[in-house]
């Protein structure tokens, strides 16, 4: 047989689907458990990554028809060359994670059984395969529930705490909604295809062959968004992924975040460049101002956490705002004709889709390592640990300079190339257009500041400084070598995709040329590999190769310079002008050093906060003690759920009144029922 | 590429590691000039620098490796600033590595690594200085990507080596957009460098300070790279400014023969740039830091009205 891409990728979630079932029957043997499932879930990714490269790289296309399904509808399967980049992007996160889990969960042994762990856990990968391998909106919308219905019960992996509890609930709300959404902006798509009599247009390719009239098109695009925006955790629909995300066990919240929401970036692209094909430039516009909307405000309510896993947790929200923003601006570039421009914009978009998965990862990873070693996930308990932990506060420190847009990391380069297109505006028709985009780049560089100054904060109240907490720093213990070497490999590959952009543009122009008609590579490595020139050499040029060696050549070269006479270094208490009663209270904390932007946004949240003097012997000015109280909520749950959530208790309590608790009273309803059907259904 | 200009690159280099020092003896002696006072020597930040790099270091206990890092990345992006900005000539081996986004991102990353200095060895005055120089970044960085925006929609470039050209070769009139841009831009400069009204270099009052708190407990040779790359830093701002905005002189060629002129024609610049620093230094009082806000915002509001002139005017 002439083995194709697509039979690699079917043959990983094969795999995978086995082993879950296999998990039961080794679950006597907890520890072995650990080890076999991770191994074969790193194995099921390294072949979802060879397929996904191997397809975009050959731009090859291939299909399956798999036997099962409902009768006469079958499912498809199709690997191509987009399915094939987000097939790399999520096997490659859950490569590493599968091997940091090894060491990860081994934490739970003896304390609670992991069957469930690993079973949800090989489903939920062989769900997020499954939709990006999707070809028909049945199967699409079957893998879709698996991956969210695998996710619910990991989230609820420790279910005896109640927030863990609730967060699972909301998650499965607003992922139902979600899901109802698409499945309706399918139904549109599928019905214009091929009438709403007939089921043939439910496959993929009878939509692609499709023209839809444009208020079918735009309300199947809206549905669609709206669905794909609440699984990604768009602003406002994202008040579900800070609660979910944090409780999760750390390696699947490094897979959610990483990847899942990638998912929904994959629907969208696939809906709208693909299904749809043409399309106004307003949906262009909407997604660019969503995007814009979830960049800005995610960054701003990261940086007002303390619980470490919940600062990561918007974070994503920021970027998938990101994300959005290269993609709006593709969809607005597509629409007027611009297809170079728009490559660039849709390149963006991809190259930081595969940056967020992996600082992301990387970033959960290393706060589960923390979380791990100091069962703690407040930040102000924490403090120090890049003495006790060096390897995880190195790696950590790798992941910040990347997600803040720092050179020469990866995150750096997307964020260069949505810029870049962000100036290519003069080249629209519309006056208000060329006007409007680059007030939004403004909006991105704000977001790029804030998230350095969130990460500043993040990394140097979690690492550096003193110990705050209560055990002992001496107790403390660096991860274990498999949870270090699944964020190395992390690490590794943000500094590779920083410094050789070129490359891997290169890669993935293919999708480019697919999706919008244009490639561009042949500009953007026209001067070799090491240096990135999208548009034209004049426009503007990054070499991320050479400022890294450019950056480590004058560092050594200063460090050699200044120890040919070796000056000695006194290690000495610190200085600190002369104080000498310096405690471990006293250092800036999470919450004092977001105060200043607190104060300057802080009409965008709502924040009450209190200082209470405890009962003081004496007079006032001299209390005892002090005790300060911070309370800052989303704004968005008390302007748009709240009123939801209280009409639907209105509503449930008007439908209660059915509900009596009397048999005569249930009996009559039911014979009333019989009766109506009787007249009405002869 | 001619091998000269790879002799230009050193030489520009070496002129902006060795200048720095003296163009910031050059405002200090204009400073104390205009409030009537007798100046130190124009060499006296050399003598500064040699005698910090000649002590030893007094290093905190719990120092980490980040905090013995930074001083050396400080000085490393500003190096390779150095090679990067059109300063001496526009034909620099080194010029398309980066654009001015990425010379942005260079200073960001150098203030990164600071902040986190300043929070390693967990005193209340780094978290303090790291804090509030965060804050103020987020504020300045959005409002100088808008004036970089407008220069290079302007002259369509992102490319500084292309800006200079564009404008020396007298494709750009002089523009509205572009004077909004340089004001937003002399704003920001000033907050980026940790200048009065924003910061005072030579404060050590715990009220005040921003720089200075995070880098307090440093000293010896990691003190003099901090100080010697904040000098730079200086330096790179107004050669950035120039080469945006008034880079005539600047040679367009990799000509050795055309490196006197433009070292010339760079001392004039810099000696009026010194000038017009010690105007705005000593005419402002140092703000509130949360009037910082006022002062940022109307930066950006004038880079806002340069991007829009552009679109209406041009």
């Amino acid at each position: 047989m002439n083995v194709l891409p697509v039979n690699v990728a079917a043959a990983s979630v094969l795999l995978l689907l086995v082993f879950s079932l296999l998990a039961a029957i080794l679950r006597r043997w907890q520890a072995v458990l650990v080890v076999v499932s991770f191994l074969t879930s790193a194995l099921a990714s390294l072949l979802a990554v060879a397929a996904g490269v191997w397809s975009v790289g050959a731009n090859s296309t291939g299909r399956i028809v798999l036997p099962i399904g409902l009768p006469d509808l079958p499912f498809h399967l199709r690997l191509d060359p987009l399915a094939g980049f987000f097939l790399t992007v999520v096997g490659l996160l859950a490569f590493f994670v599968s091997l940091y889990s090894i060491g990860y969960v081994r934490g739970y042994l003896g304390r609670r059984s992991i069957t469930s762990l690993v079973i949800f856990y090989c489903l939920f990968l062989a769900g997020m395969f499954m939709v990006v391998l999707a070809d028909d909106a049945l199967f699409f919308l079957v893998s879709w529930e698996i991956m969210a219905a695998a996710s619910y019960f990991l989230v609820l992996f420790e279910n005896e705490r109640v927030e863990n509890r609730r967060a699972a609930f909301l998650y499965m709300v607003v992922a139902h909604v979600g899901a109802i959404a698409i499945l309706l902006a399918f139904g549109v798509l599928a019905g214009c295809a091929a009438g709403f009599g007939s089921f043939v247009g439910y496959t993929f390719d009878a939509m692609r062959q499709a023209t839809f009239p444009v208020p079918w098109a735009t309300a199947a695009f809206l549905l669609a968004f709206f669905g794909f925006a609440a699984k990604a955790g768009v602003v406002p629909l994202h008040v579900w992924l800070p609660e979910a995300h944090p409780v999760a066990p750390s390696n699947v919240s490094a897979l959610m975040s990483g990847v899942m929401l990638k998912t929904a970036i994959y629907g969208i692209i696939r809906v709208t460049f693909d299904l749809i094909g043409t399309f106004p430039w307003w949906w262009g516009a909407l997604v660019l101002v969503f995007g814009l909307l979830s960049a800005v405000m995610g960054v701003l309510y990261a940086l007002m956490q303390h619980d470490l896993k919940r600062l990561l947790a918007y974070h994503s929200v920021e970027n998938i705002g990101i994300i959005l923003i290269g993609l709006g601006l593709a969809m607005i570039f597509t629409s007027f004709q611009l297809p170079l421009l728009a490559a660039l914009g849709l390149i963006a978009g991809l190259y930081h889709t595969m940056n967020h998965a992996l600082f992301k990862g990387l970033l959960f990873m290393g706060a589960g390592a923390v979380l791990h070693a100091t069962e703690e996930r407040n930040m102000e308990e924490m403090g120090g640990l890049i003495h006790r932990m060096p390897w995880t506060a190195a790696l950590f420190l790798v992941g910040c300079v990347s997600i803040s847009a720092l050179p020469p990391l990866n995150g750096f380069v997307s964020e260069w190339l949505t810029f870049q297109a962000f100036l290519l505006s003069p080249s629209l028709p519309s006056q208000v257009m060329k006007l409007l985009i680059p007030l939004g780049a403004a909006l991105l560089a704000l977001t790029g500041a804030l998230a350095a100054a969130c990460f500043v904060k993040a990394f140097g109240v979690t690492f550096l400084g003193h110990w705050r907490g209560h055990r002992r720093p001496t107790e403390i213990r660096e991860a274990g070598w498999t949870m270090r070497l699944g964020m190395l490999l992390a690490a590794l590959s943000c500094l590779g995709l920083g410094v050789m952009p070129t490359l891997f543009i290169e890669w993935m122009d293919i999708l480019a040329e697919q999706l919008v008609g244009a490639r561009l590579a042949a500009t953007a490595s026209e001067h070799g590999w090491m240096w990135l020139t999208p548009v034209s050499y004049e426009r503007a040029s990054y070499s991320g190769g050479i400022v890294f060696c450019g950056i480590l050549v004058v560092v050594s070269a200063a460090y050699l310079l200044l120890h040919v006479k070796p000056g000695a270094i006194h290690r000495v208490p610190i200085w600190d002008c002369g104080f000498e009663k310096l405690t471990a209270r006293m250092q800036y904390n999470a919450t004092s050093f977001a105060m200043p932007i607190r104060r300057i946004f802080g009409y965008l949240f709502n924040i009450k906060e209190q200082a209470i003097l405890a009962p003081q012997s004496g007079h006032k000015a001299f209390p005892v003690r002090i005790r300060y109280r911070l309370r800052i909520r989303d704004r968005v749950w008390g302007w748009i759920y709240k009123p939801i959530v209280e009409v639907s208790f209105w509503l449930s309590r008007k439908v209660g009144r059915l509900q009596q608790g009397r048999i005569q009273a249930y009996l009559i309803y039911s014979f009333v029922t019989i009766l109506v059907l009787l007249v009405f259904m002869r | 590429m001619k091998p000269s200009a790879f002799v230009v690159e050193l030489l520009q280099i070496a002129a902006v590691v060795g200048l720095a020092p003296a163009f910031v003896g050059w405002v200090r002696m204009l400073k104390c000039w205009s409030q009537g006072r007798t100046s130190a020597s124009l060499f006296q930040p050399y003598r500064d620098l040699a005698k910090l790099i000649g002590k030893d270091v007094v290093l905190a206990e719990n120092a980490s490796w980040i905090f013995r890092f930074t001083p050396y990345l400080l000085f490393g992006t500003a190096v390779l600033s150095a090679g990067i900005i059109p300063i001496l000539s526009v034909d620099l081996p080194m010029a398309p590595a980066a654009d001015i986004i990425v010379i942005v991102a260079l200073f960001a990353i150098a203030r990164f690594f600071t902040a986190l200095a300043g929070m390693d060895i967990g005193t209340a005055f780094g978290g303090m200085g790291a804090s509030r120089e965060m804050m103020i970044a987020s504020l300045a960085e959005p409002a100088m990507l808008m004036a970089i925006f407008t220069v290079s929609l302007t002259n369509r470039s992102t490319s500084l080596a292309q800006i200079v050209m564009v404008i020396t070769s007298g494709e750009t009139v002089v523009r509205p957009s572009l004077a909004f841009a340089l004001l937003a831009f002399v704003m920001i400069a000033l907050a980026e460098t940790g200048r009065i009204p924003v910061d005072n270099p030579a404060t050590h009052l715990e009220l005040t300070m921003v720089h200075e708190a995070m880098i307090l407990e440093y000293s010896g040779r990691h003190l003099a790279l901090i100080e010697w790359a904040g000098m730079m830093k200086l330096f790179l701002f107004v050669a950035m400014g120039i080469a945006a905005f008034l880079p005539w002189g600047i040679a367009t060629e990799g000509h050795l023969l055309a490196l006197p002129a433009a070292f010339g024609i760079l001392f004039a610049k810099l000696g009026l740039a010194g000038i017009g620093i010690v105007w705005i230094e000593t005419g402002l009082a140092k703000m509130r830091l949360f009037r910082l806000t006022e002062f940022l915002g109307s930066a950006f509001l004038l880079a806002t009205l340069g991007m829009i002139s552009f679109f209406i005017l041009d």
